[in-house]
């Protein structure tokens, strides 16, 4: 086994554990914003697919690299601002909603 | 710079990057820094790609120039992605979006899955065994988890019928792809190199999401979707192995690890298993039919003017959304309506049962749209022994999680954690008509001689309502 592969299982394994424990007691509120930013998260295929992208030089690989930064940049994106928009929701709102939301904007 | 210091900096940026990943988690377990922790997170991958776009054009190529046409790829692709998400996810209805998630978690996979293809394409010698084993195991899970999430989004968009589906033969068909999948996998795995099988393996895997979520039914999509999303993890982390990149494993296997964590949280709030979900037990075919259950009693109807005077005479209201209330877009109307109330000196509560709406948490999310005072939304555990100091429970299209015969055994639905509204003074159903909910039996809270059955669409009943006590 090369010295990569064997630190790369190393990160792999550590941060598998990472994710367990980065989980904790968790509302239920909360249970469908975590899930959207956990999958914005997996997003990062975006780097792993800027990769295959720029070393494609045959029709088929620039195709499926182009879909493929498509679908990551997608996923980035749009992962994050839903979230961001279920989180905005949840801020907590003053004594008088109705005179604020005029102050706001 | 030369090189090789661009390239260390950019790898300590990557690592920069998965540690705001993995704090902008943890600050998600709590509301009051949810917000900030998916900025954070946000901020890490924002900078990750900069980097690796800062790599890719810092990186020497043969002929020494810039390669155009992968640029252009990665250009077009950002553009076209980023768009498409960017206009979704602001435009789309918040009662829509579980399947947005989804819809993007069906992309993020194919795009894990596309990376392995491609590379496998290029290959012109079977890699060694370990990179031949990820290369195999991206394929399988991200293709698995694109057609699978498809499939979720589909039938919570109402595309395809949300009960479960039965394929005949189904089991064996399934069975049948994951023998395949597998075969074909241990054979590429022994050394041997074939597009062909790869192709094979693929085109299993991809009908194989299909036929693994078709016979799920639409109110267990959450739990769905999320294991789906723990299985994009762990596609995105073998893409790493693949590429040999730290942050797709460490951000991969991160999501694998906390997706599955979080899908035990939301089935243990249903009280159902992961294992059940899968293989797609009640709700089916089966408890349909199993009606009656001894609840024999008349259903008693009651006009708007009534539940309006019973309203606005009562101190303690506690109001019972559900899927429902979530369908017919009415949270603006019970908003409204409590707004109206507590003008008249009425303590108006709402209590979110922990799969209210469709997914855990979602009913929270709506309201909040609705401009609904977050101090209002009450978890069951809390406001479970305040129905016995209310005078009227309002119920808006909720069903299965307030049936009293979930705490008896016998019933589909026993052992369901659900809201105490029997307790109540007097209840208030707004619902359209005797049908059943998800479960498929009678609700017996409805023959309780203290419930009136306002029917009417949530939202008109409520704007009715609403009317009714102004007229007071």
């Amino acid at each position: 086994m090369s010295p990569e592969l064997l630190s790369a299982l190393t990160v792999f394994v550590l941060a598998i554990l990472v994710g367990f424990a980065v989980i904790s007691k968790v509302p239920a509120t909360l249970h469908t914003p975590l899930m959207s930013g956990a999958n914005s998260i997996h997003g990062i295929v975006l780097v792993g697919s800027m990769f295959i992208a720029i070393e494609a030089n045959d029709l088929p690989s620039q195709l499926l690299s182009l879909v493929a930064v498509a679908f990551a940049t997608m996923n980035v994106v749009g992962g994050y601002v839903v979230t961001d928009r279920m989180l905005q929701m949840f801020r907590k709102k003053p004594v008088a909603p109705k005179a604020t939301e005029q102050a706001e904007g | 710079m030369d090189f090789s210091t661009i390239s260390d900096i950019v790898r300590l940026t990557w690592l920069a990057g998965a540690a705001c990943f993995v704090i902008g988690l943890m600050r998600m377990n709590s509301p009051a820094t949810a917000r900030n922790g998916n900025l954070l997170s946000a901020g890490g991958m924002a900078v990750a790609i900069a980097a690796t776009a800062i790599l890719l054009f810092a990186r020497p190529t043969v002929d020494g120039g810039v390669n155009g046409t992968g640029w252009a790829i990665i250009v077009v692709g950002i553009l076209v992605g980023g768009g498409a998400g960017l206009y979704t996810a602001r435009t789309v209805k918040m009662t829509a979006m579980p399947q947005l998630v989804s819809l993007f978690n069906a992309a993020g996979g194919g795009a894990a899955a596309l990376i392995a293809i491609d590379d496998y394409l290029g290959l012109k010698a079977a890699p060694d065994p370990q990179i031949n084993v990820a290369t195999v195991l991206d394929i399988v899970i991200g293709s698995i988890t694109f057609t699978g999430s498809l499939i979720a989004a589909g039938k919570l968009q109402g595309l395809i019928a949300g009960k479960p589906i039965m394929i005949p033969a189904g089991r064996i068909v399934t069975v049948a792809l994951a023998v395949i999948t597998v075969l074909g996998a241990v054979f590429l795995w022994a050394g041997n190199l074939s597009v062909p099988v790869m192709l094979l393996i693929l085109a299993a895997a991809l009908v194989f999401g299909v036929t693994m979520v078709l016979p799920i039914g639409g109110a267990d999509m959450p739990v769905v979707i999320s294991l789906l999303n723990s299985f994009t993890g762990t596609a995105v982390a073998m893409a790493g192995f693949v590429l040999g990149n730290d942050v797709l494993i460490i951000a991969g296997a991160l999501v694998g690890a906390s997706g599955a964590i979080l899908t035990k949280l939301m089935a243990d709030a249903m009280n159902r298993s992961v294992m059940n979900i899968m293989i797609g037990g009640f709700g089916g075919g089966e408890g349909t039919q199993t009606a009656a259950g001894g609840a024999g009693g008349t259903v008693r109807a009651i006009g708007a003017d009534d539940v309006a005077i019973q309203l606005a005479y009562a101190q303690h209201v506690i109001v019972v959304p559900g899927y429902g209330l979530a369908v017919a877009q009415a949270q603006h109307a019970v908003r409204e309506l409590a707004e109206l109330l507590e003008e008249r000196g009425v303590d108006v509560k709402y209590a979110i049962h922990p799969v209210a709406g469709r997914m855990p948490g979602h009913m929270n999310v709506l309201l909040a749209e609705a401009n609904v005072p977050y101090p209002q939304l009450k978890e069951m555990d809390d406001i479970n022994p305040e129905f016995e100091r209310c005078d009227v429970a309002l119920v808006v299209g909720a069903n299965d999680v307030t049936n009293p015969a979930a705490r008896r055994p016998g019933s589909p639905v026993s052992g369901m954690p659900i809201l105490d509204v029997d307790k109540a003074h007097s209840i208030v159903v707004i619902k359209r008509s005797m049908g059943r909910g998800y479960a498929g039996i009678d609700n017996e809270l409805y023959t309780n001689p203290k419930t009136g059955m306002l029917f009417a669409d949530a939202k008109d009943g409520l704007a009715a309502l609403t009317a009714a006590v102004k007229a007071l």
